[in-house]
């Protein structure tokens, strides 16, 4: 083994160069894009916030740009009228999906792909995993839980269906903005852009956002969670020397 | 001026906030009652996720109700003994209401038990002290008329353990008290309320206690029960939203001082109507709920 050692670093150093020399080439130039602001923070004074994309690509196409929350499991629940009253009378776990989704694109999704590659691709509510398996809803039931959820979530506008405008400043610079309303989940996000060319997906690049608390938002958080009993009796003592000044200042 | 609440996780206008817990300390104030029955709804119908709303204005009464128990004492009309006794029932009482509560969040009907609890609760008081309250103030306008007794003789105010509360000129067992604390305690941590809109008249009707001293009173026994759900919620859930509480705080003290003031010059018969129409309207409202179709039907649970 030790001999060959050498031998296999030689061929990487080679492998690397070509590599360097091929990316460097302008012929080749890659879809290009980023963020004005990676992090989104979450002061006192917060109430949403937009964010700004800028990208290149380096020839003619169409962009799509997605942007997915972090992960979470969302629990649905259905009302029938029981005996005149409206109750809760079934629920239904969706796991594992976006908190968030926005979705851009330089023209209406189905001029520029197919649903083959956006279901490759996790474009567009449809794929990204809110259909039930089959274990648990299936056929039209399933398809007016997913319909439901995808009403709260647009009305909360953490889902936003309505799709972006991606603008071209130019032949290859390219713009588009979206809205982060102030009920914005918290944590890492990517904002996925696809360059397309005759309907298929040639390039794709991720970018991260973070939306996150700082400051004072942050530090009442991570006490809230970190030290639960202690932010307890804090509040606690609070709310009595709050009751207790009230009394002094109106016994005048 | 919007702000953004840590725990709440969305911003709302202070001056709202502000306003509704000045509008929320006042009656308390007036009526001896937390409040909670009306924050509660109030909170979630500005968009407060409902546990948050829940957690957070039992923290928010502690302050009202210490501030309006101080302006009770000073007039002499809180009775420590009855209340250490209601409060020692509340204790009990919410701890099985938890255990209670646990239960029917398995069983997955805890809305229901609460929106039901509401309405039978609210409605049948409601409609009591209503009803008393009217009789009350027409009988007051005609005068002479027999003396009243001071209050009804039972036959539970005989059980074993009688106890003198001279505050409220009462001989009775110690046991009422308790059980009384000791249903509230579990409508307390059912419902997410301190229980003071359900105390004050069982104080009244079923106690017999003169109507001054029951404020005082109550207000004293609601503070503790807030204080044990305060740091409950914190433990188990992290839903007390302390920037949210102290601003609903600033607005209530202040609310609760003018209450206080405003319910020391009114009658104790237009109070008990007044509290009891107040009482039956929350009522209609969350029956109304209950009835209307939902716009709907399908509802979002965060499970993070």
């Amino acid at each position: 083994m030790r001999k060959f050692k050498p031998l296999t670093s030689a061929l990487a150093v080679v492998f690397s160069v070509v590599l360097t020399l091929s990316f460097a080439r302008p012929a080749l130039a890659v879809l290009e894009a980023d963020l004005t602001n990676n992090l989104v923070a979450i002061k006192a004074d917060f109430f949403g916030d937009s964010i700004t994309l800028f990208g290149t690509i380096p020839d003619e196409g169409d962009v799509i740009v997605v942007v997915r929350g972090p992960s979470t499991d969302f629990k649905m629940h259905r009302k029938s009228n029981v005996g005149g009253i409206w109750i809760n009378t079934s629920s239904m776990v969706f796991e594992d999906v976006p908190s968030f989704y926005a979705i851009a694109s330089s023209a209406p999704l189905d001029d520029i792909t197919n649903s083959a590659i956006r279901a490759l691709n996790g474009i567009g509510v449809d794929y990204i995993g809110l259909d039930l398996p089959s274990t648990k809803a299936s056929g039209p039931v399933a398809e007016a839980w997913k319909q439901g959820l995808l009403r709260n979530l647009t009305d909360l506008e953490t889902y936003q269906l309505q799709h972006g405008k991606i603008r071209f400043l130019g032949d290859s610079l390219f713009r588009t903005e979206f809205s982060l309303p102030s009920n914005v989940p918290i944590g890492s996000y990517d904002v996925t852009i696809y360059h397309l060319q005759a309907g298929r997906v040639v390039d794709a690049r991720t970018v991260p956002l973070s939306v996150a608390k700082v400051g004072l938002e942050a530090e009442i958080y991570d006490f809230a969670y970190n030290q639960s009993a202690y932010y307890g009796v804090v509040a606690v003592i609070i709310a009595l020397i709050a009751g207790w000044l009230g009394h002094i200042v109106f016994r005048r | 001026m919007q702000i953004y609440l840590p725990i709440a996780e969305i911003s709302i206008d202070v001056f709202l906030l502000f306003l509704m817990g000045g509008g929320v300390g006042f009656l308390s104030g007036i009526f001896g009652v937390g409040g909670g029955f009306l924050m509660t709804p109030l909170l979630i119908f500005i968009g407060i996720p409902p546990a948050v709303a829940v957690a957070t204005q039992s923290n928010n009464i502690i302050a009202s109700s210490v501030s309006g128990v101080l302006a009770h004492m000073q007039r002499g009309n809180v009775d420590f003994l009855m209340g250490g006794i209601l409060t020692l029932g509340g204790f009990l009482g919410s701890f099985l209401g938890v255990l209670l509560f646990k239960l029917l969040r398995e069983l997955g009907q805890i809305d229901l038990v609460i929106n039901l609890s509401y309405v039978i609760l609210l409605g049948t008081l409601g409609i009591l002290m209503s009803v008393e309250g009217i009789r009350a103030v027409t009988k007051q306008s005609r005068p002479g008329g027999p003396r009243k007794k001071l209050h009804e003789h039972h036959w539970f105010h005989g059980l074993p353990l009688r106890m003198r509360f001279r505050k409220s000129r009462l001989y009775i067992s110690a046991l009422l008290p308790f059980g009384i604390g000791a249903m509230i305690g579990v409508l307390s941590a059912i419902m997410g309320v301190g229980g003071g809109f359900v105390l004050v008249p069982a104080m009244i009707y079923v106690l017999g206690m003169p109507t001054a001293v029951v404020i005082g009173t109550s207000l004293f026994q609601v503070i503790f029960v807030a204080i044990n759900i305060t740091i409950l919620q914190s433990i188990e859930t992290q839903t007390v939203d302390v920037v949210l509480a102290m601003i609903l705080l600033l607005g209530s003290v202040i609310g609760a001082q003018i209450g206080t003031r405003a319910g020391a010059g009114l009658r104790a018969e237009w109070l008990r109507l007044l509290l009891g129409l107040l009482v039956l309207s929350v009522c209609i409202k969350l029956f109304l709920d209950l009835l209307i179709p939902p716009a709907d039907i399908y509802s979002l649970e965060v499970l993070g």
